[in-house]
């Protein structure tokens, strides 16, 4: 795997003037963007234009939404994801994903991860590949005395880092992150972004939320997304740049107004 | 996709896990056919007994009572009534007299009552729809052979005749008015008891009782009485309404003894068993309807200083009544369908006259389906299968009524 | 004016005023609601005294009731196995059909079956349920029992069998199987299922061992209801499985249920105080507490799901 200061930049998912549609509604329009491996790639913007819907066409997940369709192209190492031949399953074996909520299976913290791991046919030693996650995952010594009782019973933050632990369980290229410290306490949310530095070395991140703060802090790229046109209702990507350029000089006005608090 | 590379153990099974996933689905699809197939057999059987070639032989020859030349079929109403007073005996004519003066009645009728009182014809053998369709030959040659005397003919059990004629032993001119009217008679005392007493409950529970251990005994309670096997309810009615309140039931403390009834088995002890049997889905359904009602509208009235039953009475109930409406229409169609507790609260097996009063001796449609099924011969499994017909034909339309309900209610919230 | 004076004057009562109106209506929707109470009582008194006066009976001894194989009422015979024996065959037999079934059309309504799909079939199931048992019975005897017979002979199938009759049992039970499990398949959260779609479980995987599995005590109740229903269940029985009580485990040859005895019991002319009419007070004591304590087994697990969920 590369590491930083790389000259000829990897990407890994790549859009073409995508558009995502919820039946007729056309709820993200005209997004061309790069996901470097490796890096963190934030996707901020204000509620309801689209980020989330950006974010789970990465993994095929907006399929699980009845009449969902999408127009443009979306490469993963340069294959189309979309292409007729494409499982979702495959897809999303590769390309992991956390959710905003926190949604651990009601199973045992062990079993979410063996679960997970078994479906995808792992025959090596579980319970290793169980510390090892959770290790990854900074939550190993929080739960070590107690995998085997219920997911459900950690708190918040560490339900969110077993999710967390879940998903890398199975080495996927990319993790995908809707908002993951949004239902979380600001010391969780800490970790997690602590955790985010960490699994960056290994995985490619790609990380929605309306957290500036999180943003700028966290991620080496930023996406700027907003509702386009006066009464249109469609998000699109107004600036995609890299993260302390989008926070220092953008080009573009909405959103300096928007990463500076001037509205969103 | 190019294919990830094996990392610490991972296989890519995907293509077996997939294959799994497909023969899934078509199990499970399968497996809900087979519940489709199994109300298609369920109809298919009941229409396939209903209609049919029924070979029948007179027990008297009707050619015996050709007058001058002038067969049985076109003598006109004098002649049939001379025939039906010279075969019949006083007694029987005097009957049918008082039932409905002959001069009244058609010439239809008359012979009507000639076939099923002189000739009696009699079911020798019984086709299914299917073979009597496809095997018209063979049903021909066989009646041929073995009945000579025999007539075939292409019939419907199922006739407006047959709903309209009361019960009688001969399967040709069987009917089920009496058990139809059987089961509105028991219906409506099962309503009367059911109806405001399920919904007194289910306002007491929704809208006065405080949540106590008492209160929620009452509503546990009536759950499980829900869950209660309707032959209970039934042995409940055989010893309550018929054997302790007989005196009641029987109507003999209003001097009201019908003189063909022994005891307390009466079209009221069957209403109110039953009535008991939907009790609790009433008031679980009411229930529902009530709380439907938005939290809002209670505060208005009550903020306009209305009292509680006042608030219930003028604004709670008539929104609810839509919903506590359909609720006991389906509750009441499961009434109408019950046959174990009528059994053991004693349906009469053999009766050819309307109920009158509630202290009339009962029998209802399912129990008259239930008799003739268990009968051995086929004529009386057609029978059955176009009493099912009946029966369902009534609670399809009593459902109609609670879905047309439903829905004309279901957008005011 | 004077009436203006009058009224600051005279201090406006805010006390509790009876209302005696609203006070006996509420009585009497008390009342309505405690005849539920009065059913149950009534049920266990009535049944529990005419119980009580059958083990009394010179005739009838409890040990032998629990531990013989013959039910002959003619010769004083009073053994509950024959019952019990058919009642648990006809229940298996139509378990095993409606379980197995039940859950698979669940599953496939809520994981697999679009709405459009799910709007059409639901009502189907709705039909199916609302038919009333009788039907199912005449189904059992002029269907199911020639097509065992057909299939295994007629040799080996006789006319009336609990086979046939649990066999449609289990198709009666179905859409009340099915219906319970869907709701508690429905009932699990959205995100649950999100999850592991996102760590990329095929939708057999999310369906089986996600969402299965987090509905399991729906499905547990679903099941317990189900067997309550299979052995209060009469008509069917008591039209298809054969009169007259009978020790065995063959499907294939007539044996009497508790409920199908009942029936053919009560069916003739019952004397008061006949030892025949006593026993039905006693099995019919029998199945109310049986069914009883599945119903309350199978409420405590819905209420403790719900508290996980809600
Ligand atoms: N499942 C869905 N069906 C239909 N419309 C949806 C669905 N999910 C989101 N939308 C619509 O798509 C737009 C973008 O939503 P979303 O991607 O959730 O925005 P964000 O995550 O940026 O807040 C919104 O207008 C929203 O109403
Ligand atoms: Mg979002």
């Amino acid at each position: 795997m590369t590491t930083n200061n790389n000259p000829e930049p990897t990407y890994v998912i790549e859009t073409q003037d995508l558009e995502i549609y919820y039946g007729t509604f056309k709820a993200v329009t005209d997004v061309n963007m790069k996901v470097e491996q490796n890096k963190i790639t934030a996707i901020i913007g204000p509620s309801g234009c689209g980020k989330s819907t950006l974010l789970r066409a990465f993994n095929r997940m907006n399929e699980l939404y009845a009449g969902t369709s999408i127009k443009g192209k979306i490469t993963f190492n340069g294959q189309d994801i979309y292409a007729k031949e494409v499982d979702p399953v495959e897809v999303r074996y590769r390309i992991g994903m956390v959710f905003q909520k926190p949604n651990p299976f009601p199973k045992s913290i062990y079993e979410n991860i063996a679960w997970t791991a078994r479906i995808h046919g792992y025959k090596g030693n579980m319970d290793e590949l169980v510390e090892n996650s959770l290790q990854q995952a900074a939550l190993w010594d929080e739960v070590k005395d107690k995998l085997h009782q219920s997911g459900l019973s950690l708190s918040g933050g560490q339900q969110q880092r077993l999710c967390i632990a879940r998903a890398i369980s199975i080495k996927p290229e990319v993790i995908l992150m809707d908002e993951p410290a949004s239902a979380l306490d600001p010391i969780a949310t800490l970790k997690i972004e602590e955790l985010m530095q960490e699994l960056k070395k290994n995985y490619t991140i790609v990380i929605v939320t309306h957290n500036m703060q999180q943003a700028a802090r966290a991620s080496d790229y930023t996406a700027m997304m907003m509702l386009s046109g006066e009464g249109e209702r469609s998000g699109t990507m107004i600036e995609f740049n890299e993260t302390k350029t989008i926070f220092t000089r953008p080009a573009d006005k909405r959103t300096e107004d928007y990463v500076t608090g001037r509205f969103g | 996709m190019k294919e990830k590379e094996v990392i610490q153990g991972f296989s890519n099974n995907l293509n077996a896990r997939n294959r799994k996933g497909v023969i899934w689905h078509i199990i499970f699809q399968a497996s809900t056919l087979v519940g489709i197939v199994a109300l298609i057999a369920l109809m298919l059987n009941i229409v396939n007994s209903a209609f049919g070639y029924v070979a029948y032989e007179a027990r008297v020859d009707p050619d015996t009572f050709t007058v001058d030349g002038v067969p049985l079929e076109e003598q006109n109403k004098e002649q049939l009534l001379t025939l039906l007073q010279s075969e019949l005996s006083r007694g029987a004519y005097n009957k049918l007299n008082n039932e409905e003066p002959f001069e009244e009645r058609s010439r239809e009728n008359v012979f009507q009552l000639i076939v099923e009182r002189i000739i009696r014809p009699k079911v020798v053998a019984v086709w299914d729809l299917w073979p009597s369709l496809t095997q018209v030959d063979e049903i021909r040659a066989t009646v041929a052979q073995d009945f000579p005397t025999a007539e075939l003919d292409f019939v419907s059990w199922l006739t407006y005749d047959f709903v309209t004629r009361p019960q009688t032993s001969e399967a040709l001119t069987a009917g089920v008015r009496t058990a139809i009217l059987g089961s509105l008679w028991t219906i409506f005392f099962t309503i009367l008891l059911a109806f405001p007493v399920g919904v007194g409950a289910a306002i007491y529970l929704e809208e006065y009782a405080s949540d106590n251990w008492f209160n929620r005994i009452i509503q546990t309670n009536i759950n499980n009485l829900a869950g209660v096997p309707s032959i209970v309810y039934g042995i409940l009615g055989l010893a309550i309404f018929v054997r302790t309140l007989e005196p009641l039931t029987s109507g003999e403390i209003f001097g009201l003894v019908d003189p063909t009834t022994a005891n307390g088995r009466t079209v009221l002890s069957a209403g109110l068993t039953l009535g008991l049997l939907v009790l609790p889905i009433i008031i679980i359904n009411a229930q529902e309807a009530i709380r439907a009602v938005p939290r809002s509208l209670r505060n208005a009235s009550f903020g306009v200083g209305a009292t509680k039953w006042q608030t219930v009475w003028s604004h709670v109930l008539p929104n609810a009544m839509p919903g506590i409406l359909t609720g006991t229409i389906l509750a009441v169609s499961r009434a109408i369908g019950e046959t174990a507790p009528l059994v053991v609260v004693g349906a009469s097996t053999a009766i050819s006259f309307d109920p009158e009063s509630p202290f009339s001796k009962f029998t209802t449609l399912p129990i008259q389906i239930y008799q003739w099924t268990a009968r051995p011969q086929a004529e009386f499994q057609s029978l059955a299968a176009a009493s099912i017909l009946v029966l369902l034909v009534l609670l399809l339309s009593l459902n109609a009524s609670a879905v047309l309900l439903r829905n004309r209610f279901s957008r005011r919230f | 004016m004077a009436e203006l004076t009058d009224k600051k004057t005279s201090t406006i009562s805010l006390r509790r005023k009876p209302r005696w109106g609203e006070s006996i209506i509420q009585g009497l929707l008390f009342l309505s609601g405690f005849l539920s109470i009065f059913i149950t009582i009534g049920i266990v008194y009535e049944l529990g005294k005419e119980a009580l006066l059958f083990f009394q009976m010179p005739e009838v001894d409890l040990l032998s009731t629990i531990t013989s194989t013959e039910w002959k009422p003619h010769v004083n015979k009073f053994g509950i196995w024959p019952l019990l024996t058919s009642t648990l065959l006809t229940s298996t037999i139509a378990m095993s059909i409606a379980i197995p079934l039940g859950m698979s059309v669940a599953i496939y309504l809520s994981e697999y079956a679009s709405p459009k799909v799910r709007n059409t079939l639901k009502p189907v199931l709705e039909v199916l349920a609302g038919i009333p048992t009788i039907v199912y019975g005449y189904f059992a005897l002029t269907f199911m029992t020639p097509l065992l017979r057909q299939i295994f002979g007629n040799d080996t199938v006789q006319i009336y069998n609990t086979a046939s009759a649990g066999l449609v049992m289990g198709i009666l039970i179905l859409p009340l199987i099915t219906s319970m499990t869907e709701d508690s398949l429905s009932a699990v959260p959205r995100s649950l299922r999100e999850a592991a779609y996102g760590m990329g479980a095929t939708k057999l995987e999310v369906a089986v061992q996600i969402v299965v599995p987090a509905a399991l005590s729906g499905i547990a109740a679903a099941i317990i209801v189900g067997i309550s229903r299979a052995i209060g269940e009469t008509m069917i029985v008591a039209v298809a499985a054969g009169a007259g009580p009978n020790f065995t485990l063959n499907p294939f040859i007539g044996a009497e249920t508790i409920t199908g005895h009942i029936v053919r019991i009560s069916g003739g002319d019952l004397s008061y105080d006949s030892i025949d009419y006593n026993s039905i007070f006693a099995l019919g004591l029998f199945l109310f507490l049986v069914t009883l304590t599945l119903n309350i087994i199978s409420q405590a697990i819905v209420r403790r799901f719900r508290e996980v969920y809600e």
